[in-house]
């Protein structure tokens, strides 16, 4: 099979939905001629669709995501690039107070809108734009969060992302832009909520969202060659959480370690956790560990940066400490 | 061209059905039966006025103060009443009340609690109809208040270098909450704000209803011709706090008793007279017409039932 990268995966899932449906239209800052997108998603999309569809704006978060809500509302269906996660600040009413539109309407509208931003640590971006921020993205209610790990799922799931109603967060981890992986050249979606084992194991199930999908799968390695057997499960999508796959892996192991690149408080961990502990307890054999960052905010300097990053060696410690 | 005399009945019994759906709601109110409500008496020749050029298919958003807004886009007292008390049958099945009633059915695309959130949300739905390739209109309203939040730069700005079928409506009725408009702002007019964008501003007495409907009328067909976005200004006041049990400390008695004398209605009303339009007979059996409506609106209400409480988990998505 074809190997393609991560980013070019994006470029093709929205091309293909572009071409798909008249009413997919992307809007953002550096999203036409000269740039394509800050790291290049959309190369070739504004000769292609040009500058009606490929709309490039001002810098202006609130605009972006508010006027995507406008237009969704009213039967287009847009993509608003968000540039990093960490603008979704800048934009914090739209986003928590204007996406649940449809549920305050009482029904009355879809939205149909998907945010795309870059996420994640990892290249000495420092505090206001490295977050991920996973966990309070899940608790916005009306919003699905989506956390690809590779160019497959990147591709069906943005895809789908696109096709829904709703209003879908589409975390692009950094780190994994340049990544190639195997993507067919026939048309294929990914249904959200529905989860990924990445590597089967009988030991201990890991849970990783996003870029730690990658360190979870090389600690496996390492484990195995001490006899520890570690379940990679991928949720793929945090909003809706595939549950089930979770609890049945946890059922098969009897322990839990979930890793997430987010300060540990409030954190993706913390809720899946939560429901691990409500619904499964009495599968459970040891103590549920959470691997994420300190509670600070994300520092400069490489090696600070990598303290403050989860990574393989944090993961092969909780693992072993309940192995 | 002068209006046609029905078209100006209507706009009298417009603004007569604002006031009058405000007067019940205070009521309701008062009676402990609606939760909190942004009163808009005194300032509905502005909503009137202005959603008297659209067509039912243009849009408009609008604000927490936006009973006037939406009865003048053709909302329903007897469904906005209901949502207004939580009821099932309520524009938006008890979900929302009065700072989010909405009905896209017919381009009401909602009222909103945050100050200044129409302003790009609009923008959207313009750039929308311009994809769509339709001749719809937005009509935004917002208040002074909203015209100093970054919002309105950035969504003005996106309107203005798109040109998208937008008028920007800022109902400035003096006060932001209780800070008056004269301390937060170091202009007279508002609208001059329009020349940073390379738009129309237009500054007009937001009291009288045909005034308003000639400036966004010209506003309305400029978009509608692809022209791009104005800002018209309609200065007005707002007889009541800026939430019910405001006690208004920061107006003074004169200043009030000024604008009572403008008051938008009995103007139109003497007007209207004068004009051979209406007779004091006619005007009176509007009134009273509207009365009948809005008690109708009420027995509506009491007689829907409350949603069931499980439907709080439901339309979270689509």
């Amino acid at each position: 099979m074809r190997e393609i990268s991560f980013m070019k995966a994006i470029n093709e899932a929205a091309d293909e939905e572009m071409k798909r449906d008249p009413g997919v239209f992307i809007l953002g800052e550096d999203v036409g001629k000269a740039w394509g997108g800050a790291y290049g998603d959309f190369v070739g999309l504004f000769d292609k669709y040009g500058a009606e569809r490929v709309r490039e704006t001002p810098i202006s978060e609130t605009a972006i995501l508010g006027s995507a809500i406008g237009a969704a509302a009213t039967g287009m269906r847009p993509i608003a690039y968000l540039y990093f996660v960490d603008f979704l600040g800048v934009c914090g009413d739209e986003l928590i107070n204007q996406l649940q539109m449809r549920y305050m309407f009482g029904g009355k509208t879809k939205l149909p809108l998907t945010i795309t931003a870059y996420s994640g640590a990892g290249v000495s971006s420092a505090h206001q734009h490295s977050k991920s921020l996973i966990g309070l993205w899940m608790a916005i209610p009306g919003l699905k969060v989506v956390t690809p790990s590779t160019p497959y799922d990147a591709k069906g799931l943005l895809k789908s992302a696109i096709r829904e109603d709703n209003p879908v967060l589409f975390l692009e981890h950094k780190v994994l832009l340049r990544l190639t992986g195997e993507v067919p050249d026939e048309e294929y979606t990914i249904p959200l909520g529905k989860a990924d084992i990445k590597r089967e194991g009988s030991d201990v199930t890991v849970v990783a969202t996003a870029f730690m999908v990658n360190r979870a799968l090389a600690a496996a390695d390492k484990l195995q060659q001490k006899g520890i057997s570690i379940e990679v499960v991928d949720p793929r999508t945090l909003v809706p959480l595939d549950k089930q796959t979770i609890i049945d892996s946890v059922k098969k192991t009897g322990r839990l370690v979930i890793m997430s690149e987010e300060p540990i408080t409030g954190s993706a961990a913390g809720e899946i956790s939560a429901i691990v502990a409500e619904e499964a307890f009495d599968s459970l054999d040891a103590p549920i560990k959470r691997v994420c960052a300190p509670d600070t905010p994300i520092p400069y300097s490489s090696v600070l940066e990598k303290f403050w990053m989860p990574d393989e060696e944090d993961l092969i410690k909780a693992v072993t400490e309940i192995a | 061209m002068p209006i046609a005399k029905e078209k100006l009945i209507d706009m009298y019994r417009t603004m007569v059905r604002i006031r009058t759906f405000e007067k019940v709601a205070l009521k309701g109110f008062e009676a402990g039966d609606i939760g909190v409500i942004h009163l808009y008496i005194g300032e509905e020749a502005s909503a009137t006025g202005a959603c008297a050029n659209l067509r039912d298919d243009d849009y408009i958003t609008s604000t927490h103060r936006g009973h006037g807004h939406l009865i003048a886009k053709g909302g329903k007292t007897n469904r906005m009443m209901a949502e207004l008390y939580g009821k099932k049958t309520g524009y938006n099945k008890g979900k929302g009340g009065s700072m989010h009633i909405a009905d896209v059915d017919i381009g009401i695309l909602g009222a909103n609690g945050i100050v200044g959130a129409g302003i790009p949300i609009a923008a959207g739905a313009a750039l929308s109809a311009k994809m769509r390739g339709t001749d719809q209109v937005v009509v935004c309203f917002f208040g002074d208040g909203a015209a100093n939040t970054s919002r309105f730069h950035e969504g003005i700005n996106l309107a203005s270098i798109w040109k998208l079928p937008v008028v920007y409506i800022v109902e400035n009725n003096q006060y932001a909450e209780s800070t008056p408009i004269s301390y937060a702002a170091n202009i007279a007019n508002l609208a001059d704000r329009a020349a940073a964008y390379g738009i129309p501003g237009v500054t007009v007495d937001g009291n009288d209803v045909l005034a308003v409907y000639e400036a966004v009328g010209k506003a309305v067909a400029r978009a509608r011709k692809g022209e791009g976005p104005t800002l018209v200004e309609s200065k007005t006041y707002r007889h009541r706090g800026h939430f019910e049990g405001d006690q208004q400390t920061y107006k003074t008695k004169n200043e009030v008793d000024g604008w009572v004398k403008k008051d938008p209605i009995p103007r139109f009303r003497k007007k209207l007279i004068g004009m051979g339009v209406l007779t004091e007979k006619k005007a009176d059996e509007i009134d009273q017409a509207m009365l009948k409506e809005l008690d109708d609106a009420v027995k509506f209400t009491q007689e829907s039932p409350f949603p069931d409480p499980e439907e709080t988990l439901e339309d979270v998505y689509a």
